[in-house]
């Protein structure tokens, strides 16, 4: 099981999986956005996304957990 | 005549627009979010308006809402700045149906050069070079393999909807083509809703020198040199200098005639810039241009002693240019570094509470800033919160200068790239003038590595 953490505050700008999807190493998971900065978050190994902590929408912070691989 | 001007923009250049206006007796009007209301250039301006919430759309891009309040204070203008709207036609065409000059060059003109596409071709038909590459957006990978073949690898991918380095990517081989096409398309058809993809032959050691414009409404054109812009992070400007160490006076007047005639074949008006791609050889490349005053055009102002921001207000009044080619003359060497609100090692944004800002001084040195020492930068916006300028009698004084100030340039809550300015304007390959689009990765990157 693997968390894929925010690499920068910002908001969740679009989130392109769903929870159950299989996803590969270096797919991209969500989109965040924070000064006109938008940067996409990839899973590090495949897997299955178990859970999504965020919705599209949210303001993260820093390190904060996005989603659950497994 | 010009009596009254809205800035329709924020930050430093809201403010940078102000002060000139000031100078020449014009009144201003400010329009802010809510996110920015206690932003100097809002209390500096004679009127403020409240756009709305912080969000562009619902703010500076609100076009309906900046021209209903343009109306409401009776300006003459609107001067766009850079960013927001300064590039929209539609905008541009607007303000002139409500009656109110827009302070920049005509919608045609504006929307020709926003095409990636119809820029590489009325570049082509003004005889201004461009970078080998495709004229229209490449079918599909094997396509693009085929055209790889002929112009020679490496290339540049680029997606044709792109902007801020999205959807481009440098591909060396053959090998990585294919999926490089793939998944830059995809991600271009994910942001841009857009996956068309072009490509260009990638320079090696490529810098990045633009021409300054000045164009008025009769039929004149003049430049105001050049500025080197190599230094980005993220394919956007770091470090920009005028003038460039490494052109000749040849090349460096042939760049400035070829843009002067670009600027006539496309009957442009007002300030402008052309940005190329110069190789190794001194070979020039036609990359871009901007139809609205550049975010480092302080550089220029320093070593001419022109106001870019009065050229531009005079020109949209109908006059023609006071100055004539060989009155513009050359002085000094003046270098901007500009202040991010970033991790300096990432560049991944960094907002936040400042609770300490204190600005270097001296008669070398000047500030354009957005921020104040108990202020909010928010995530809604570019990160740029200053711009630091020095200037010296020559290149190597402009540097002492410029370290001076940076080591006292204090901002405190949040995470800047001051640390990554001080490493790359000490740095030795800086020193000698070796600044090329790759001195990032390929300088201070390795430095902000253990070992």
């Amino acid at each position: 099981m693997t968390e894929i953490k925010a690499s920068m505050a910002g908001s969740v700008w679009k989130i392109t999986v769903a929870g159950g999807d299989k996803v590969e190493s270096d797919q991209d998971v969500v989109i965040l956005e924070s000064m006109k900065m938008e940067i996409p978050i990839a899973a590090e190994t495949d897997g299955t996304v178990k859970e999504l902590k965020v919705a599209e929408g949210d303001f993260v912070n820093e390190g904060d957990v996005i989603a659950i691989i497994e | 005549m010009i009596n009254k001007i809205l800035i329709a923009n924020r930050g430093e250049i809201a403010a940078r627009v102000i002060r000139t206006c000031k100078e020449l007796n014009i009144d201003t009007v400010a329009v802010y979010s809510e996110a920015d209301q206690k932003a100097p250039f809002v209390s500096m301006a004679d009127e403020s308006f409240l756009l709305g919430p912080p969000r562009v759309q619902d703010s500076y891009l609100n076009v309906e809402k900046i021209i209903s309040i343009a109306k409401e204070a009776k300006v003459d203008a609107i001067h766009p700045g850079y960013g927001f709207l300064s590039e929209n036609g539609v905008f541009a065409e607007k303000c002139e149906q409500a009656g109110i000059r827009f302070i920049g060059p005509s919608a045609e003109v504006i929307e020709e050069m926003g095409s990636k596409i119809a820029a590489r071709e009325a570049m082509e038909n003004a005889g201004v070079p461009v970078v080998p590459g495709t004229d229209g957006a490449v079918a599909s990978s094997d396509e693009a393999i085929e055209i790889a073949r002929d112009i020679g690898y490496p290339i540049m991918l680029k997606a044709s909807a792109g902007g801020g380095g999205i959807g481009m990517q440098v591909v060396n081989t053959e090998q990585e083509l294919t999926k490089a096409f793939e998944s830059n398309s995809k991600r271009a058809r994910t942001f841009f809703g857009d996956g068309a993809m072009f490509m260009e032959k990638k320079l090696d050691h490529a810098r990045h020198i633009e021409i300054q414009l000045l164009a008025d409404s009769h039929g004149n054109a003049i430049h105001l040199f050049e500025r080197e812009c190599s230094i980005q992070r993220r394919n956007q400007k770091v470090v920009e200098e005028a003038p460039s160490s490494f052109i000749s006076n040849e090349i460096r007047q042939k760049m400035g005639e070829t843009a002067v005639k670009a600027a006539k074949a496309l009957e442009y008006v007002n300030a402008g810039t052309i940005e190329f791609l110069v190789d190794k050889e001194e070979n020039f490349y036609f990359l871009e241009m901007n139809t609205r005053i550049q975010v480092e055009h302080p550089v220029t102002e320093e070593i001419t002693g022109l106001d870019i921001v009065e050229a531009q207000i005079r020109i949209a009044e109908g006059r023609e240019l006071s100055i004539s080619q060989s009155d513009v003359k050359m002085d000094g060497h003046a270098i901007e570094v500009r202040i991010y609100a970033e991790d300096p090692v990432t560049f991944f944004p960094s907002p936040g509470h400042i609770s300490a800002f204190e600005l270097p001084e001296g008669e070398h040195i000047r500030n354009e800033y957005a921020v104040t020492d108990d202020y909010d930068v928010t995530p809604y916006y570019d990160p740029m919160i200053g711009k630091l300028i020095a200037k010296g009698t020559d290149r190597s004084e402009a540097i002492t200068f410029l370290k001076e100030a940076l080591s006292t340039y204090k901002i405190e809550g949040i995470k800047t790239n001051i640390a990554m300015l001080k490493a790359v304007v000490e740095h030795d390959q800086f020193k000698s003038g070796n600044t090329t689009t790759a001195f990032i990765e390929t300088y201070y990157l390795p430095m902000t590595k253990p070992n």
